[in-house]
């Protein structure tokens, strides 16, 4: 392993990145159920801070295990989704995205004051969620094999969902939910377990990151995220599952790409100013220019199997001869 | 098979159906004719659960399913299409074929994770199914294709594959030759004999007379959301209010 990322490094690929660039894959994923059945969720970073501070907490105040505190942080996303679905799920488009845009703040601001409604309500103080400071001084215990094993079976799922009957289902649901219903589907439901699978993975991801990361704040949990997440799965295409995976990979990568080849100082020295301590705003604009030109230009996504057919037609050589019946 | 009774759909004060009274007997065609905005949509829609009726019963199999979704209404063996084609265009012509065996299917996920005998034996008879169907609609030479790219006649055609693949027993059709030339619509008046002779019952919804004269043992005639008149076809040709319905009256 070693090996590799010293053969890497030049590139800006060291192992700490390939592990934010897996969580990037996982979370891709997460988002990638949703939308494969029609549901535009932006839920995801909400149930990725659940994930995060139920394991962590679990781990550093009670002395959980890593691996069941993990799981325990799953089952949290899950039995929240599992609430907050019902009620959310019966919106659709842009109306489901507010709500759940809605229910992400919920928890980051729940997460702050975890800790002082407590106090409030129990007259009693602890010290949980730490407030807007966070946890500090987590040990790392995500290694790269964990990440590994969790994006394998995240990948095999979605590989398997997409030639089962629960996935056709959730694809009908996003074709023509109506006509899906009169076909015999039980649209609710389907939508449901969509809904908490993709919780449930982000809060995995969020688990593991949490491990990763030596100090967790409420405010990695926000809109940004939210949307970071969403890019991701449109990059990388969403309805093809090696989507998410490439998607999540390649937009983590691309700002140490550009930081490695000190891009940023270079237009700093054009517009005449220091850039290099700008990299968070960089990395949202990147973001933003990403999504845009994916939606208008690539709306199938960089994993799009269609993209790549034509591309391999045009580029073979004599294909008018050879490809003519 | 299907009976309907005083139903009534408000929208507003707006009565879209007006205490409508209707049976639908096992083993026949029966027609469903009328002006346009006579209310015959709104109608299938309060049968097929997409819409629910303000008043009144709807029996089917002597089960009352005016308030049931949907997917419990197509479980209980009802199958319909639709005015606009409204296939799952991105997906293939097979895929839509199979995602209407859904109800008929019981691997679960867990199934499709391990492949279990269940889901391989499940999704070989769905295929095999789907064939039988494509063919016997002219359609499997298309299997791989996108619904979507599909020409015209042809989408409908699959359409009708797709609602007879839920094995229904009763098939509602909305106007399920809008747009075909006289020789497809012939054929396809074929097609209805011929799932009559299998043992199904349907309601078509048709503008075309035609078709309605080929098909139907008998015919009603909505008007405004209220049911004008039953009988046959030639007593409905000869009936001086549906003459009125659809042409006024003459001062």
């Amino acid at each position: 392993m070693d090996a590799v990322f010293d053969f890497l490094a030049p590139v800006g690929l060291n192992e700490t990145n390939f592990q934010f660039m897996l969580i990037a894959a996982i979370l891709g994923c997460s988002i990638y159920v949703t939308l494969y059945g029609g549901m535009f969720s932006l839920a995801n970073a909400g149930f990725m801070a659940i994930g995060t501070y139920v394991s962590v907490v679990l781990t550093q105040r009670y002395d959980w295990p890593f691996v069941p505190a993990i799981i325990a942080g799953m089952v949290a996303g899950g039995l929240i989704a599992i609430i907050v679905g019902l009620p959310v799920l019966r919106l659709s488009d842009i109306y489901l995205a507010i709500a759940t845009i809605g229910f992400g703040e919920v928890v980051v601001v729940l997460i702050r004051n975890f800790d002082r409604i407590y106090e409030e309500i129990f007259d009693k103080k602890i010290e949980i969620t730490g407030g807007g400071k966070g946890i500090k001084n987590i040990p790392v215990t995500t290694d790269t094999l964990h990440l590994i094993i969790f994006l394998l079976i995240v990948v095999y799922f979605l590989y398997r969902m997409q030639h089962s009957r629960f996935g056709r289902a959730l694809a009908a649901i996003r074709q023509d939910e109506t006509v899906a219903a009169n076909l015999g589907i039980n649209v609710v439901y389907y939508k449901n377990v969509a809904f908490i699978i993709g919780a449930m993975i982000a809060a995995g991801a969020g688990g593991l990151s949490g491990h990763l990361n030596r100090v967790i704040e409420p405010d990695d949990y926000d809109f940004d995220r939210a949307v970071d997440i969403l890019t991701y799965a449109v990059l990388g295409g969403t309805t093809f599952f090696i989507g998410p995976v490439v998607g999540g990979m390649v937009l983590r990568y691309l700002p140490e790409l550009l930081r490695r080849l000190k891009v940023l100082s270079f237009v700093g020295s054009i517009v005449g100013r220091d850039l290099t301590n700008e990299q968070a705003a960089v990395d949202g604009i990147i973001n933003g220019i990403v999504l845009i030109l994916f939606i208008v230009y690539l709306p199938g996504g960089l994993a799009d199997p269609q993209l790549w057919k034509s591309l391999y037609r045009r580029l073979r050589p004599n294909n008018t001869q050879k490809g003519a019946p | 098979m299907l009976e309907l009774q005083g139903v009534s759909r408000l929208f507003g004060g707006l009565a879209a159906l007006n205490t409508v009274n209707m049976t639908v007997n096992a083993g026949k065609v029966v027609g469903l004719i009328g002006p346009n905005g006579a209310g015959k949509t709104t109608l299938i829609n309060c049968v097929s659960g997409l819409d629910h009726p303000t008043s009144g019963v709807i029996h089917f199999d002597g089960v009352e399913i005016q308030n049931k979704a949907p997917h419990q209404i197509t479980a209980l063996g009802l199958g319909r299409t639709y005015q606009n084609i409204r296939l799952f265009g991105d997906l293939t012509v097979l895929e839509n074929v199979i995602i209407a065996q859904h109800q008929h299917g019981k691997a679960n996920l867990l199934d499709s994770l391990f492949q279990s005998p269940r889901h391989r034996r499940e999704f070989k008879q769905q295929v095999e199914r789907a064939f039988e169907l494509l063919k016997r609609f002219h359609l499997d030479s298309f299997s791989d294709s996108r619904a979507g790219g599909l020409p015209y006649g042809d989408q409908r055609r699959l359409e009708m594959a797709r609602a007879v693949a839920t094995a229904p027993r009763l098939i509602l059709l909305d106007e399920p030759t809008a747009g075909m030339n006289p020789v497809e619509t012939h054929e396809f008046g074929e097609q209805i004999l011929k799932l009559r002779d299998d043992g199904l019952t349907l309601l078509v919804i048709e503008h075309d007379m035609a078709l309605i004269s080929q098909v139907c043992d008998e015919v009603y005639v909505l008007n405004f959301g209220e049911m004008i008149a039953n009988g046959t076809v030639d007593a409905i040709k000869q009936n001086q209010d549906v003459i009125e319905a659809y042409l006024g009256r003459e001062d």
